[in-house]
């Protein structure tokens, strides 16, 4: 089989169209370069009718919203899931690590929670101040500049706080707490925890004349029909080609690797076609690689050459460790004086938590290092598959049977509708060079491409976070005056950790540092082994925070794609 | 453009152009608050290989005429009818059928007890299920109806496991369709403007809006213009 060259040649090749992606070919075709964006999955717009989800009943479909096919429920728009079929990756010695995979275009960001919170002052230099882990080779004040142009160029809403290390920025006013929302500020204040509104991306207001407003249907997940919410397609790519942008976008195309000449830079890509099944070549200047951070690794690690025998810039032999994720631990709460509520108004709000708690302790006092925030879920959502399950369930803390038919369910099921409260943790974890992700040698996907091997063990680090986060749990029900639901998880249960990977904040891929041997990019996340290759995604992450990373992707992705403009432009690379 | 013809152009894997999405995406007619929002009756969102799933599923059939009316008989139990309506209206055997196929672990749970029940009515009253008299049904839903939580689930008898999943499944059926949705008073998934708790609804669970978490919040007044701030990220509009 031959495989197919374009003549063309990008000035910038860029590999996966989410956060990181999406943000390098704004601000690459905003430059007047020409560049290609090679897509894993379709071709994806929300505003689409056929492709739409938003606004559907459950009744629309026959399985009634089911998770079958989506394991967030059929609604949830990412085309993919922690399993794909013909693309499957492994385990070694006992990891569950748990890859979520989007492919269509804007990736994961079609579907995300749109927690936009930008990382502290401390977060970039955490081992200053613990002795663990690394820190970045960058610091706040030099990513603060992104994160102000992004708010405004992208929009999220929140509050000033004045928080040492939760930064304010350029916000959109937040929407007023739910009434679940207002027990959680009750409860938590009890406990004098702080509670301050979200930090969501979603447009509370108008930012420019291109995007919608929020129409408060509570469906980010499903990704917003006018705009309102951010999804990569939506504010970064429609934009930009709006705007005039040279841009050829490759929909279907399954990277295999990075091509690269006698002296070892970097030539282009070459891709399979997933249509057809034939192997395809584009050359370009610059390749920019915003996979995801499994996945560009892969790539990389694929990458193999005369130049490059251990992959491409993996002379460090780091491409594919210190993978790290969130930390997560969740419970729920049944709250008897949310019983019997009224239904008479809507109540869905924006697809997220309208207040939350971030992180507010001192370590010293405590028997782990870093910290974790609470995100809050609750209220009377809509019904979906598995509304009414355990219908009466909560008659135990009555002392009534539970079970039963009859007129009396129906009764039970709007008695306890909208009672319950819940909480996620999600905290900051130790990057361990011993948690990786590699090539597994003896497998491959549909395409004939080497898939990635897991190799991740959690930490007593990361346990005791999570036993810390069930303790908070439990006080915080009992403070609202609720029953706990679910049993405490124990010390074998890892205190409720969720497996890696589970809360799809996978970082630190090819991490950034000033030191080529203990480091895969440098402070501009380009490779040090080859100066046309950037990363854009979260692998270059030395570090990730309590905070949710999609708005530091963002942030670094514009700020590594103004130097690569910069590069080209001085004619470097 | 119309998306096929966009489609057509962009040959999966090759160029698409960015001129070609040029016509597909809402410029200025963007709607400035969000009432055209609207839901296609045509379409729920399915990739092609989603909707061949669905069709094929669809082509199946598991349950036969006779187990299929005796879910009808006691979904009916279950959940009877209303004046809004009831499990028939609601679609709920089809519904059944489906995720029966849908997830297929749920089968044997399914259809052995709904052998348990006819074994059981034969048992005791000489008839099938389906047409004891409704005293009788009920005598037998008696004994298997409720269920000790202190027990998982799926470690009590077969025939309380079955009327669980029943009993599930007769509710999620209900409440997510059209009527049942009416009946629970579920009134969002419309485009709207959220401005907060409305007053008898903080009174009756005895909770209130401090005023000044409120003095932070969104103006819904001012929400169509656009947003400016000062150099401090105040914001001036």
């Amino acid at each position: 089989m031959q495989i197919k060259e374009s003549t063309t040649i990008y000035d910038a090749i860029i590999v996966g169209s989410g956060a990181g992606g999406g943000m390098s070919t704004k601000i690459l075709a905003d430059a007047g370069l020409k560049v290609a964006v090679v897509e894993a999955g379709p071709y994806f717009d929300p505003a689409d009718p056929e492709q739409r989800t938003q606004l559907k009943w459950p009744y629309e479909s026959p399985r009634r919203g089911a998770g079958t096919t989506r394991v967030f429920g059929e609604w949830d728009m990412a085309y993919g899931g922690f399993e794909i079929e013909g693309q499957p990756y492994t385990q070694k010695d006992g990891t569950k690590f748990e890859w979520f995979r989007s492919q269509m275009l804007g990736g994961r960001t079609n579907h995300w929670g749109r927690i936009s919170l930008r990382f502290g002052p401390d977060d970039f230099k955490r081992k200053d101040i613990d002795g663990l882990g690394e820190n970045w080779p960058i610091s706040y004040d030099d990513v603060k500049p992104y994160y102000d142009k992004l708010d405004k160029l992208i929009g999220v809403f929140g509050t000033k706080e004045n928080l040492p290390n939760d930064p304010d920025g350029f916000f959109l006013p937040p929407p007023k707490p739910r009434l679940h929302e207002l027990f959680y500020i009750k409860g938590a204040r009890k406990s004098n925890m702080p509670v301050i509104p979200g930090r969501l991306s979603m447009l509370t207001k108008k930012i420019n004349n291109d995007r919608g407003v929020c129409f408060y249907c509570g469906q980010c997940g499903r990704s917003c029909q006018v705009y309102a919410d951010f999804s990569s397609g939506s504010c970064l790519i429609f934009p930009a080609q709006k705007n005039g942008g040279q841009i050829d976008l490759y929909v279907n195309a399954m990277v295999r690797e990075v091509t690269t000449d006698a002296e070892g830079k970097a030539t282009g890509v070459s891709y399979v076609n997933r249509e057809d099944r034939k192997e395809y070549k584009l050359k370009g200047k610059v390749v920019i690689l915003a996979a995801s951070a499994c996945s560009s690794a892969r790539i990389l690690l694929n990458s193999k050459s005369a130049q490059h025998p251990n992959g491409l810039g993996n002379s460090s032999d780091l491409v594919g460790r210190y993978l790290h994720d969130s930390t997560g631990s969740s419970r729920a709460g049944f709250i008897p004086d949310l019983m019997n509520r009224k239904t008479s108004y809507n109540e869905d709000g924006v697809g997220g938590m309208h207040v939350y708690t971030p992180w507010w302790l001192d370590n010293k006092n405590l028997d782990f290092p870093r910290g974790y925030h609470i995100e809050v879920w609750g209220g009377m959502g809509m019904p979906n598959y598995g509304f009414g399950f355990n219908a009466n369930e909560f008659n135990r803390f009555f002392g009534l049977p539970t079970g039963g038919y009859g007129d009396s369910l129906r009764a039970d099921v709007k008695k306890y509708y909208g009672s319950v409260i819940g909480f996620g943790g999600r905290g900051e974890s130790i990057a361990q060079r011993d948690n990786y992700c590699e090539i597994d040698p003896t497998t491959v996907d549909e395409f004939g491409i080497p898939v990635l091997r897991f190799h991740y063990k959690w930490t007593d680090y990361e346990r005791l976070q999570a036993k810390h986060m069930q303790e908070t749990f439990e006080e915080l029900i009992h403070n609202m005056g609720g029953e706990v639901l679910g049993d405490t998880p124990t010390k074998e249960q890892d205190y409720g950790l969720h497996n890696p990977g589970n809360i799809i904040h996978e970082v630190g891929t090819t991490r950034m540092g000033d030191n080529p041997r203990t480091s895969v990019t440098n402070k501009y996340q380009q490779l040090h082994d080859c100066d046309n290759v950037f990363i854009t995604d979260a692998g270059p992450f030395t570090s990730q925070a309590d905070k949710n990373c999609t708005w530091t992707i963002l942030a670094l992705s514009w700020r590594a794609s103004e130097y690569i403009v910069d590069q080209l432009k001085q004619q470097n690379i | 453009m119309d998306r096929r013809d966009s489609l057509k152009s962009i040959i999966l894997g090759s160029v698409a152009g960015s001129l070609i999405i040029h016509g597909c995406k809402p410029g200025t007619e963007t709607p400035e608050t969000s009432t055209s929002a609207a839901s296609d009756e045509h379409y729920f969102g399915r990739t092609p290989e989603e909707l061949e799933l669905i069709d094929k599923l669809n082509a199946e059939q598991f349950f036969n005429e006779h187990e299929m009316e005796t879910i009808t008989v006691l979904c009916n139990l279950i959940l009877p009818p209303n004046e809004k309506g009831g499990i028939e209206e609601a679609g709920v055997p089809e519904f059944i059928e489906f995720m029966a196929k849908d997830i297929p672990q749920l089968q044997t749970t399914f259809r052995g007890g709904l052998m348990w029940l006819d074994h059981k009515s034969n048992t005791e009253f000489g008839t099938e299920f389906k047409v004891t008299a409704e005293a009788q049904q009920k005598q037998i839903l008696d004994e298997i109806a409720f269920y000790d939580h202190k027990i998982p689930i799926s470690e009590q008898p077969l025939e309380i496991q079955f009327f669980a999943l029943m009993r599930d499944h007769t509710l999620t059926g209900y409440y997510t369709s059209k009527i049942g949705i009416e009946d629970l008073g579920y009134k969002g998934n419309t485009p709207n403007v959220w401005d907060g708790v409305p007053q008898d609804v903080l009174d009756q669970h005895g909770v209130a809006y401090d005023e000044e978490w409120l003095a932070k919040c969104v103006d819904q007044s001012k929400r169509g213009v656009i947003a400016e701030w000062d150099d401090d990220g105040n914001l001036l509009t």
